[in-house]
């Protein structure tokens, strides 16, 4: 098979090469112009589509969170402030194999199931490239130190340095400034998401929640300039932050702190409300918790302690503890008999130690046995707290004005205490029955209401607005924590009473601690100064009609919770207080003694009080 | 044939400017071609400069491969062209043995042993890519014109041997390289036209054979990139997307020398090496490349007008495979980082950092221009 030509022809193999040549270089041509016509299509056709993509690779808008507001008390001492904190993340782009990471991870530092899960759900969330996810907050100066020597084969974690919240009294300002915690799943989907990029957490109770948006401020931007890795090259353009709005308060951190105190191992609350102001200064309520372990993830174990215990130590009991106020509504009930003129001020009865309504033979006993003898009026009932007196007010005045007076006083009604989650406990009456029972009203029924029993609840900062109200002679004002342009809040309703029956109604709560008889009279000793009060003691459980209660013979959770309301000075009241101690006892002996210890805790810190007399 | 028409037409035009030349024609120096390279060179190392991030000690190790380049170079102009013709196999054995020694002693590098290491790390594959041709223009120079069966069976196995070593690194994308050089020459031999139509039949049956059998998982997924680069856009086809951003993102103007944001920002991987025309045309837009593409078809048309006129047979089958390999060179790199062929390690000639190639690129040229004085020897012998 050879196929030699038939002569070797320089002349021949030389036209012959340039045939080829040609060949090739016109191939040479066409493929030129399809690779030019490629670098046309790119660069000038479709130049658009990649000057964008160019620019959106290496420009990175980055959040900048905004610093959350501080929370200060009156006396501008910090409640709640941000401290430094250094936290775990992880950039999944950076990371070779993220399980391995994790692994290596967990075999350093405790990472908790919680942490993992958040993790990982929190990764299958829309990110930005190079964005990290967070996996744990709030490490400690050890855990620290072992990711920083660590560091070379953990590719892909980050350690970084964010503000977190740190309430310095803990416990003590637990429910009132609530706390902020991380934001969960739920939260995410209902959140301005531009508002919240950068930012970790949200106030998730009291005034955390309540003025999240103040304290949240604005979250800046800053446009950067990355390489690939994702780092930094170059600032190209930033928007700075607005910080949060801080809070100023009513509260006073010392007497907050005296009323924790007075609360310690009791379930209970106190309000402590300034009657010039309107304003909170103390709002404790007890068992507490320690909302600094929410602020970076309580975790399983501390949180379902928290939720599982009998004592509800979440559980915010000056706004959403709903109690019987008992015999503390008589100095109400007792002004609305004198205006509604169908007593005076010589109007007496007989107390027999019971009442019986008309045409029954139900006896509606007085907590005194035997009762408070003859010649009893308004002034005595008050002092003395005579149960049936008041159960003979059913006879002159119907439901609808006990209602209309208890409603005046803010019962049945949120006060508006600038607070999530306030209870608006029940003033009955006869709308409210057939609503919420379907039944109609009975006189028996206005029997029990009379001595702030029977339907009636009452929240802690409700009773603290009534004394405030009485104590300022009908001034009712809307609770509030915080401060704003005006110091002294404005009266919502001014209830008209003539200055006579306020006189007497002070008068009898004056006796109730300074009277010889008085229920509270036990507190009186070494006061240089007047304290007007009532008691209250509320039955937990019912007592049959002959049977006596005695509180060393009943079990504790049983036991009848006393309470106590007062203000002082008397002749010029400065603060109005409100006590709820459950299962404690009786309200003189066992709250009253407080509100003493709150009184003159208050009128230490403020002498110029007294200065007045 | 109007071909001897241009050639005619040109000598005198080239003996007019024989006196001015004379005095380099003497050190066998082909000025336009020096020129040229010269610019080349100057444009490469500019790129790169850029293109490794201002990274001046880059630069300056390249610039010292391109003055062993420009010596050697040199140096081997000064040879006779026949010397080449009658040695040719040397490098070639040469070639094949260091080739056998890359899986015995080479550097792994990616996953691939291209390496050898004699103080300096070269590669072996480079070599071949000049020798290839070297060999079989002399092979086939002697022979009669078109091919023999025969012939063509030895050359295809000289082809046979370095691709198969090559392949087996594994380094695909020189292995083609090295079998386009050997199968230019035989091309332009003369190759009957039947054993074209014979070669391209078994070009269908053995491409998907070695889709199945040859190609590794890295290759094949090159491949797939290369018809869908959004498949695996952090994977493989990462290097391809950023070099069409980068490309494209350049327009027709360009963003200037320096500020192509996709380089300097270390998005285009592989950025001084076998993807640095992404950084050319994203700093120097497109009309940078027409420029680039223009100056390396003059370099072109220098060297088909060496092999158009060389003396003998060696000379032009040697001068025109060469200048076929240099194009293909040109084409594959661009090519593939424009997304239009698949990613094969080819650099780009001057502008790729990388030492073997720039020497081996200029050997190449230095045997060009003793293709090209040996002519003018002869007129000037004639002359005398």
């Amino acid at each position: 098979m050879d196929n030699h030509h038939p002569f070797k022809s320089p002349q021949f193999e030389r036209q012959q090469f340039r045939a080829r040549l040609f060949f090739g270089t016109s191939l040479m041509v066409l493929l030129v112009s399809i690779l030019l016509g490629r670098y046309y299509y790119l660069q000038v056709i479709k130049y658009e589509k990649f000057m964008t993509r160019s620019e959106s690779n290496r420009v990175l808008v980055e959040p900048i969170a905004p610093t959350r507001g501080l929370i200060y008390d009156r006396n501008g001492v910090l409640l709640a402030q941000n401290r430094i904190s250094f936290s775990l993340s992880v950039v999944i782009e950076r990371a070779d194999d993220l399980g391995l990471l994790l692994e290596e991870i967990s075999s350093l530092i405790t990472l908790s199931d919680k942490e993992k899960s958040q993790f990982y759900k929190q990764l299958n969330r829309r990110r930005r490239p190079f964005e990290s996810v967070l996996l744990k907050m709030d490490l400690s100066e050890e855990e620290q130190a072992i990711l920083a020597v660590n560091q070379y084969h953990l590719q892909g974690s980050l350690v970084t340095a964010k503000l977190l919240r740190e309430y310095p009294f803990g416990q003590n300002f637990a429910h009132a400034l609530g706390y902020v915690g991380r934001i969960n799943d739920h939260e995410i989907d209902t959140l301005d998401p531009v508002l919240y990029t950068g930012t970790l957490v949200l106030g998730k109770t009291g005034l955390e929640k309540k003025y999240e948006n103040d304290l949240l401020g604005r979250v800046g931007y800053q446009t950067v300039e990355v390489n690939n890795r994702g780092r930094m090259m170059r600032l190209l353009q930033r928007e700075s932050p607005i910080d949060g709005k801080d809070l100023h308060l009513y509260l006073d951190y010392r007497l907050q702190r005296q009323a924790y105190r007075l609360l310690e191992g009791e379930k209970g609350a106190i309000v402590v409300i300034e009657i010039d102001t309107g304003g909170v200064l103390a709002m404790a309520s007890a068992p507490s918790f320690n909302p600094n372990e929410f602020v970076s993830g309580i975790s399983h174990k501390s949180y379902s302690e928290l939720t599982h215990s009998s004592e509800l130590p979440l559980f915010d009991r000056a706004l959403r503890g709903q109690y019987p106020p008992g015999s503390t509504v008589k100095p109400v009930y007792g002004l609305a008999a004198l205006d509604e003129g169908v007593i005076n001020e010589n109007y007496r009865i007989s107390d027999p130690g019971y009442f019986k309504l008309p045409n029954s033979e139900h006896k509606y006993r007085d907590w005194k046995k035997g009762g408070h003898g003859n010649n009893i009026h308004l002034h005595d009932a008050i002092v003395q707290s005579c149960d049936t007196f008041f159960y003979n007010l059913t006879n002159l005045m119907s439901i609808d004005t006990f209602d209309r007076y208890g409603s005046a006083f803010g019962f049945g009604q949120k006060t508006g205490i600038d607070m999530p989650l306030e209870r608006k406990g029940i003033m009955p009456s006869r709308s409210w029955k057939q609503e919420a029972r379907s039944m109609r009203w009975y006189t028996g029924d206005t029997v029990n209401v009379s001595i702030g029993q029977g339907y009636t609840l009452t929240t802690p900062i409700q009773l603290a607005v009534m004394t405030a109200g009485i104590a300022s002679r009908g001034e009712m004002r809307t609770p509030q924590l915080v401060q704003n342009q005006q110091n002294i809040l404005p009266v919502k309703r001014k209830i008209e009473i003539s200055e006579n029956h306020w006189n007497y109604v002070h008068q009898s709560m004056e006796d109730v601690v300074h009277g010889a008889k008085g229920t509270a009279r036990g507190i009186s000793k070494g006061l240089n100064y007047k304290i007007a009060g009532k008691t209250g003691t509320v039955q937990v459980i019912k007592i049959k009609q002959e049977e006596k209660y005695d509180a060393g013979a009943t079990a504790k959770r049983n036991r009848d919770h006393a309470l106590f309301v007062a203000f002082a000075p008397r002749e010029n009241p400065k603060i109005a207080v409100a006590i709820v101690i459950e299962n404690a006892g009786s309200g003189s002996s066992q709250a009253a003694p407080v509100a003493r210890k709150i009184m003159d805790a208050y009128m230490n810190f403020y002498p110029e009080a007294l200065g007045g007399l | 044939m109007t071909q001897n028409d241009f050639v005619r037409q040109m000598r005198p035009g080239n003996s007019a400017f024989y006196d001015t030349r004379s005095q380099w024609n003497r050190f066998h120096c082909d000025i336009p071609m020096i020129v040229l390279l010269l610019i080349l060179s100057t444009v490469g190392l500019l790129v790169l400069f850029s293109a490794s991030g201002q990274n001046i000690s880059l630069v300056k190790s390249q610039l010292v491969r391109f003055g062993i380049g420009f010596i050697a170079m040199i140096a081997l102009a000064q040879i006779h062209p026949r010397f080449f013709e009658r040695w040719a196999f040397l490098p070639y054995l040469g070639g094949i043995l260091l080739l056998i020694m890359v899986p015995l002693f080479g550097i792994e590098k990616n996953g691939a042993q291209r390496w050898l290491s004699i103080g300096v790390q070269f590669q072996p594959s480079e070599i071949i890519k000049v020798s290839i041709p070297l060999l079989l223009a002399s092979y086939l120079a002697k022979r009669s014109f078109p091919p023999s069966f025969k012939h063509v069976f030895f050359s295809l196995l000289f082809i046979a041997i370095p691709v198969g070593l090559v392949a087996n690194q594994p380094d695909l994308g020189t292995a083609i390289l090295i079998a386009i050089a050997g199968f230019s020459v035989l091309f332009l031999s003369g190759l009957p036209g039947r054993y074209l139509i014979f070669s391209s039949l078994s070009l269908a049956v053995v491409i998907p054979m070695g889709w199945l059998y040859v190609l590794h998982d890295y290759q094949k997924q090159r491949i797939i990139t290369l018809f869908d680069p959004e498949s695996d856009k952090l994977g493989a086809a990462w290097n391809i997307i950023q070099s069409t951003v980068a490309i494209g993102s350049g327009g027709f103007n360009g963003k200037g020398w320096g500020h192509g944001t996709q380089s300097q920002l270390n998005f285009l991987p592989e950025s001084s090496t076998d993807f640095i025309i992404a950084v050319f045309a994203e700093e120097f837009g497109l009309f940078g490349v027409l420029l680039l593409v223009a100056l390396y078809f003059a370099l072109i048309a220098r060297c088909l007008l060496i092999s158009v006129r060389a003396q003998s047979m060696f000379g032009m089958l040697f001068a025109g495979s060469y200048t076929v390999l240099f194009f293909v060179y040109i084409f594959v790199n661009m090519g593939m980082v424009s997304g239009i062929l698949p990613v094969v390690g080819v650099p780009l000639p001057f502008m790729s950092f990388g030492g073997t190639s720039v020497v081996t690129l200029m050997c190449g040229f230095g045997i060009l221009m003793a293709i090209s004085t040996e002519k003018n020897d002869m007129e000037k012998k004639r002359g005398g």
